[in-house]
C-alpha cells in the first residue's frame, strides 16, 4: 500500500506555516504527519526541560570579555519551576548574598535566564550579547556584571537589578517553545528594577532567533530602548518602541515565562 | 459561616463557603499556587463530605464575593429565577447531584432549571461529581442557538475553523480556511485570532471573511476575535460584523483587567443585533473563558479557580451567546498541570456551562510546557464527545502557528464524527453536500484540485498570484 498523498491543494502550504493539505486515511492522519508532529512536540518538550549549562555560558561570555555571576531562583527543579512561577521570581539566599557583594551602581544589568527554553539561551544568548556590546560602548553605558540565572522568570530580574543597584535591567530569557520554533529568546527591559514591578512597566522584544528577529537586529533595538529608557527614566507602555526594525512579528508577552 | 466535618478524631473546619468550595475541589495547580487547595487528601474529601450536606438555599444566601463589592455577584443574584428554583429549593448539594443523574430528570427539566442555577451551585455540585457523572449529566442538556445555522441540536457537534497566521497574512489565512472547509469544518464560526490590534487590519480580515461567506453562500458566521471595544468601533464604521467576541472572567476585577464592563457587553450585543445579519437567529455574541484567568489577574478574592470560571458563565449567559468556549489548557501548567487536570477541568467547564444554559464548546488544548500530549487530547476529546460538547476548535494539523499551542484539528473532528456518528449543523451539512465536499452521509468525498472553493477563492486572484510566498 502506498503512502496516502498530500491533498491536491498542498501547494497552498507555501503561503503559511500552518499544517495544511496533510492528506488523510479516512478520518485519520497519514503516518508521516503523525510522526512529524510528534518530532516537533518532542523538540519543544526537550527545550522546556533542558537544563542550562551555566558554566559553559559563563566561559562563552568570558570570551567576549564579560564577567558573569552565576545565580539561581528558588525553583531550580524544573517540575517546581513549572508549577510555582512565584518561586521563579525569587532569588535563592545564596544568590542574594553573592549579588550583594557585587553591588555597584551601573546603567544596565544584563540577566540571562533559562526561562522556558534553555535551548534558546544556549543557542543565541552569546550572539545577542556579542552584537549588543558595540552599542553599549557607543552609548557609553556602564554595564554591571552579567548575571546567569537558572530557574528564572522575567521578574527575577527585578530583584537582581535592585540588589546590584542598576538603573535598568535587561532580562534575556528563553521563551515558551512553539512547535515551529523551540529556540526563541525574549528580552525584557525594566527601568528602576525592584520587586513588585508589573509587566506593564517593561518593554519586550520577542521572537529573537535567526529565523525570527535576528540577534543583531534585536541588539540594536535593545540599545535604542536602553538609551531611551535612561533618558526618559521609564520603561513600559509609555515608552513606545520607535525603531523601525520590526519584522512584522507581534510581541507575545503571554508566550513569555 | 463555618462548616465542619469530623473524620475519626480530626475535626475539619472550613471558615467560609469559599474556603469549603476551594478545599472540596479536585486538586489542581492553580489552587495550590493560590494557597487555596486542601492541605491533605483527607481534607479534600472532608470538604466534599461537608459540602454534600450544604443546602442549595445556603449557597444562594452566601455570596462568595460580597454583593456590594462585585458586579458579577450582583448580576448573579439579581437575575436568579426564584420560581424556576422551586423544584430544587429543598435539596442539598449531595442530593442535587443525584437529582441531575436521575433518569426522571430529563432534558426538558434541565432546560427549565438553567435560570435557577447560580455559578456557585453549579460549581458546588460539580465538585462532588466524578468524570463519568459530568459526562452523563451534561449529555442530557441541550442548548440550541442560531445565527446563519443552528448549533447544538441533538446528534450534532460543530467546529470553529481557526485559520490563524502569525502576521495576519490574508493569503495564508485563506489557505487555512480553504483547507478547513475542504475538511468539512467551520459550522460554529470561522474565527480568526488576529496577531495585531490594528483597526485597518482587522477590518480587512472581516471583509475577507464576509466576502467568502457571501460568494460561496456558506451558512456560517464570521468573527475576528479582538477586544469588544475594537469590534464596536468597527460596527460604527459600517464594517460587516457577524459575531462580537470577548474574553470574560468571573469577577468584576478580572473583567476590569480585560478592559471590559458589563455595560460594554450590553452595548455590543445591542449593536450587533441591530445589524440583523443573522438569517435564522440573533445570537450574536461569542465568549471565551478559562480556569485561572481570575488568579492570573490577581482578582480571585480567595475563590477557587473553578468557581471563578463558572461565575464567568453567568456573565456570558446574560448576553445570549451563539457560542461559548473554555480555552481549557491554554493558560499553562501553573493553573492546570497535566493531562489529568486538563481533562477534569474540561469536563467541569462543559458540564457547568451547559447546566447554566450555555452553548458550551471546549478548546481541547495544551501548551508545550504542560505535562500533556496528543494522547491526552484524544482522551479529552473523546470524553467531551460522549458528554455532547457543542463544538470544538478546528486548526490545521492541531498546531496553531500564531498562538503557539496545540488544539484539535480538522482530522480530530472527523475522528469524533466517525466514532460517535455526530453530524454538523444541518444547514452547513447541507451546504457541504451541495458543494460536493461530502456525500449523503456527511463523509468527505475524495478531494479534487479543481474544486470551486480552491479554484475561485482569493487564492487564485491575479494580485496574489504575483506575490512571492512568505
Amino acid at each position: 500500500m502506498s503512502a496516502p498523498p498530500h491533498d491536491p491543494w498542498f501547494r497552498l502550504a507555501r503561503w503559511t506555516k500552518a499544517r495544511i493539505g496533510l492528506g488523510r486515511v479516512g478520518a485519520s492522519l497519514p503516518t508521516r504527519e503523525v510522526l512529524s508532529f510528534a518530532l516537533a512536540h518532542a523538540q519543544a518538550r526537550d527545550a522546556v526541560h533542558a537544563r542550562l549549562d551555566r558554566d559553559a555560558l559563563a566561559n562563552a561570555l568570558a570570551g567576549l570579555g564579560l564577567g558573569a555571576v552565576i545565580v539561581e531562583s528558588e525553583a531550580t527543579d524544573r517540575q517546581v519551576y513549572l508549577r510555582r512561577p512565584d518561586l521563579g521570581r525569587t532569588l535563592s539566599l545564596r544568590s542574594r548574598t553573592l549579588l550583594e557583594v557585587r553591588r555597584e551602581p551601573c546603567d544596565l544589568a544584563v540577566v540571562i535566564g533559562d526561562g522556558l527554553s534553555a535551548t534558546a539561551v544556549t543557542a543565541h544568548a552569546q550572539a545577542l550579547l556579542s552584537a549588543f556590546l558595540p552599542h553599549a560602548t557607543r552609548l557609553g553605558l556602564k554595564l554591571g556584571p552579567v548575571v546567569i540565572a537558572e530557574g528564572a522568570r522575567v521578574a527575577l530580574g527585578d530583584e537582581i537589578g535592585a540588589i546590584l543597584g542598576a538603573k535598568a535591567v535587561a532580562v534575556v530569557i528563553g521563551e515558551r517553545p512553539g512547535l515551529t520554533a523551540a529556540d526563541s529568546l525574549g528580552i525584557y527591559l525594566t527601568y528602576a528594577p525592584r520587586p513588585g514591578r508589573n509587566d506593564g512597566e517593561r518593554n519586550c522584544i520577542s521572537n529573537v532567533r535567526p529565523d525570527g528577529l535576528p540577534p543583531a537586529v534585536a541588539a540594536a533595538r535593545l540599545a535604542w530602548l536602553v538609551d531611551a529608557a535612561l533618558a526618559r527614566e521609564l520603561t513600559g507602555v509609555s515608552l513606545k518602541d520607535e525603531t523601525d526594525l520590526t519584522l512584522g512579528h507581534e510581541p507575545g508577552d503571554r508566550l513569555g515565562p | 459561616m463555618t462548616f465542619r466535618r469530623q473524620i475519626k478524631h480530626t475535626t475539619y473546619v472550613f471558615g467560609s463557603l469559599a474556603e469549603l468550595l476551594a478545599k472540596a475541589s479536585p486538586p489542581r495547580a492553580g489552587d495550590r499556587l493560590a494557597g487555596l487547595g486542601a492541605a491533605t487528601a483527607e481534607e479534600n474529601v472532608a470538604a466534599k463530605l461537608a459540602l454534600a450536606d450544604v443546602p442549595l438555599k445556603t449557597i444562594l444566601a452566601t455570596p462568595v464575593i460580597p454583593y456590594d463589592d462585585d458586579d458579577v455577584t450582583r448580576l448573579i443574584l439579581d437575575t436568579h429565577d426564584i420560581k424556576a428554583f422551586k423544584p430544587i429549593a429543598s435539596l442539598t448539594v449531595g442530593e442535587f447531584r443525584e437529582f441531575l443523574l436521575s433518569p426522571a430528570t430529563t432534558s426538558r427539566t434541565l432546560a427549565a432549571l438553567a435560570p435557577a442555577v447560580t455559578p456557585e451551585i453549579a460549581a458546588a455540585v460539580s465538585k462532588l461529581m466524578r468524570n463519568q457523572d459530568l459526562i452523563l449529566a451534561a449529555r442530557k442538556m441541550q442548548v440550541v442557538t442560531a445565527f446563519r445555522n443552528t448549533i447544538g441540536l441533538p446528534g450534532t457537534m460543530a467546529v470553529r475553523l481557526q485559520p490563524n497566521h502569525p502576521a495576519d497574512d490574508p493569503v495564508g489565512i485563506m489557505a487555512s480556511i480553504a483547507d478547513g472547509l475542504m475538511y468539512g469544518a467551520g459550522d460554529a464560526v470561522i474565527g480568526i485570532n488576529p496577531a495585531s490590534d490594528s483597526l485597518p487590519r482587522i477590518e480587512g480580515l472581516l471583509r475577507l471573511l464576509d466576502d467568502l461567506i457571501q460568494r460561496f453562500e456558506i451558512p456560517t458566521q464570521a468573527c475576528v476575535l479582538t477586544h469588544v471595544t475594537t469590534t464596536l468601533q468597527l460596527v460604527g464604521k459600517g464594517v460587516p460584523v457577524d459575531l462580537v467576541f470577548q474574553s470574560v472572567a468571573g469577577t468584576e476585577a478580572a473583567n476590569r483587567s480585560f478592559g471590559i464592563t458589563l455595560d460594554m457587553l450590553k452595548e455590543a450585543e445591542a449593536a450587533a443585533r441591530d445589524l440583523k445579519r443573522g438569517t435564522i437567529g440573533q445570537n450574536v455574541m461569542y465568549f471565551e473563558t478559562g480556569q485561572g484567568s481570575a488568579l492570573s489577574a490577581n482578582a480571585h478574592h480567595g475563590v477557587d479557580q473553578q468557581t471563578c470560571e463558572v461565575r464567568a458563565y453567568a456573565v456570558a449567559r446574560a448576553f445570549r451567546p451563539l457560542v461559548v468556549n473554555t480555552v481549557v489548557g491554554f493558560i499553562g501548567p501553573e493553573y492546570l498541570y497535566d493531562g489529568k487536570e486538563i481533562l477534569r477541568a474540561a469536563l467541569e467547564d462543559h458540564f457547568c456551562g451547559k447546566l447554566m444554559g450555555l452553548p458550551m464548546g471546549v478548546d481541547v488544548c495544551y501548551t508545550n510546557h504542560a505535562e500533556a500530549d496528543q494522547d491526552d487530547m484524544d482522551v479529552i476529546l473523546t470524553a467531551l464527545a460522549a458528554a455532547g460538547v457543542t463544538y470544538i476548535m478546528g486548526i490545521p494539523g492541531a498546531d496553531d502557528v500564531m498562538l503557539g499551542y496545540q488544539s484539535t484539528s480538522f482530522h480530530d473532528a472527523l475522528f469524533v464524527r466517525e466514532a460517535f456518528n455526530l453530524k454538523r449543523a444541518p444547514e452547513f451539512e447541507a451546504w457541504l453536500k451541495s458543494a460536493a465536499i461530502t456525500d449523503g452521509s456527511g463523509r468527505l468525498l475524495p478531494a479534487r484540485a479543481d474544486h470551486p472553493l480552491l479554484a475561485q477563492s482569493l487564492l487564485k486572484s491575479k494580485a496574489l498570484r504575483s506575490r512571492r510566498p512568505a
